[in-house]
């Protein structure tokens, strides 16, 4: 057995209300869900957390159904599953894109949206589309259910509005009007964290969010207002620049960052915006 | 843990966030499963589960409780692996289960962009993966194949 496993503990709900007893009980404990990040750090033995929670066997946590227009992702969707599901294409394309540049086809069957979300790093490639679609995030504790909209999740670099005691049991994704858009670049096409990922959606009131260039995952309210008030793209991007603040780290530099969002909100305005060809043709 | 390993039915004490590549290798000693990276980036430990590629190094024990896992051991004579051999589709080798069993979830006659997204998690350092593709697009049901 490797050392890195030999003094933790394993615990097992069998169902989301016995999960919850136990987080209440052991907030210590850290859940487990597709495991594809936190084994990465477990091999390398970097993972302080002496108790996991079990949470892949809870079915509960799985599903996607669509409602009044809102999309909601059980926590424990896989990637796999988000880019099969007829839901999702219909209704969040944009997510479907984000979930097939995740890792490899091994990651997308394990990984899960809840994952990611709960992971917190300001790279993870479903979040730029969850801040642009102003998703919802469902959490449950025993002493009840909370729902805190996505922008405000993320209180800091991988900290979150999540009280030690609550599990994140599903995303209410409402299905954003205007044309989605995704792009991720880097080093590769596959298993690649993201260099600077995007989410946008088109229109006359867009919304986009940039992931790899703050502490967290971010919205850019202010450069959406330039756009919306018919600013140039140039204005656009000027303002851009005071609200994304990248750094240099393993996988980019702050510099290139900043270039290469410049270019992105270029393009993603191009493609969406009323000027596109889309909109030109009476979209 | 319970759970059906290449079509048999397998019962074997270990710890519940053992890696299922170590429960795979050092208490069931099927080495055909090789650890790469550890990390889930190179895709060398690809086992399938329930017929899904997985990365072996990243699933605890726990999570294979009561599920099929099937490793390299488990294809017998498999169209690709005579594939892989005749087209040299493998050349050191550790990358080579993995592959295959990556293939194997394509089903037969993938298309070539089928076969680069489905290989997207599997790092091949010797053969700059043409001769994999090719490999793969010339296997064919053993039936058919020629004798040699």
């Amino acid at each position: 057995m490797p050392v890195t496993i030999r003094h933790r503990a394993l615990l097992s709900p069998r169902s989301l209300k016995d999960a919850l007893r136990l987080r209440h009980e052991e907030p210590d404990a850290m859940p487990l869900a597709g495991c594809t990040d936190i084994y990465v750090a477990l091999n390398f033995g970097t993972l302080p957390a002496r108790g996991f929670l079990n949470l892949w066997t809870l079915d509960a946590l799985r599903g996607i159904d669509v409602l009044d227009g809102v999309v909601r992702i059980g926590a424990l969707t896989t990637y796999t599953a988000l880019i099969q599901s007829p839901i999702v294409a219909r209704h969040l394309p944009m997510l479907v894109a984000a979930s097939r540049e995740v890792g490899g086809p091994q990651i997308q069957h394990r990984g899960t949206i809840g994952g990611n979300v709960a992971n917190a790093s300001p790279a993870g490639d479903t979040l730029p589309v969850l801040a642009v679609a102003q998703a919802v995030v469902e959490l449950h504790s025993v002493r009840g259910l909370r729902l805190v909209p996505f922008t405000d999740f993320y209180t800091g670099y991988r900290t979150s509005a999540a009280a030690p005691d609550e599990l994140i049991v599903a995303l209410h994704v409402p299905t954003p009007q205007g044309r989605q858009w995704f792009r991720k670049v880097g080093t590769r096409a596959a298993q690649a964290i993201s260099k600077i990922v995007i989410a946008g959606v088109g229109g006359r009131q867009p919304r986009i969010a940039f992931g790899s260039v703050a502490p967290t995952v971010v919205r850019l309210p202010q450069t959406e207002r330039v756009l919306a008030s018919g600013g140039t793209i140039l204005e656009a991007q000027q303002q851009m620049q005071s609200e994304i603040s990248p750094i240099d780290d393993v996988r980019s530099t702050a510099a290139y960052r900043r270039q290469v969002a410049a270019n992105l909100l270029d393009e993603f305005w191009r493609a969406t915006g009323p000027g596109s060809a889309r909109a030109a043709r009476g979209r | 843990m319970r759970f059906t390993l290449n079509g048999k039915r397998t019962r074997v004490d270990v710890h519940p966030l053992a890696r299922l590549l170590d429960v795979l290798r050092e208490e069931l000693h099927l080495t055909g499963t090789k650890e790469g990276c550890g990390e889930g980036e190179c895709g060398a430990c690809t086992v399938l589960i329930d017929g899904h590629p997985v990365n072996a190094c990243l699933v605890p024990a726990a999570h294979a409780e009561g599920a099929e896992v099937t490793t390299i051991e488990g294809l017998r004579a498999h169209p690709l692996q005579h594939a892989f051999v005749e087209h040299g589709g493998a050349q050191c080798g550790i990358c080579t289960p993995g592959m295959i069993l990556a293939a194997v979830a394509l089903g037969p006659k993938p298309s070539r962009k089928a076969m680069q997204a489905g290989l997207a998690g599997n790092l091949c350092r010797c053969t700059g993966y043409s001769a994999i593709y090719r490999s793969i697009e010339k296997a064919r049901p053993a039936r058919k194949r020629k004798r040699r």
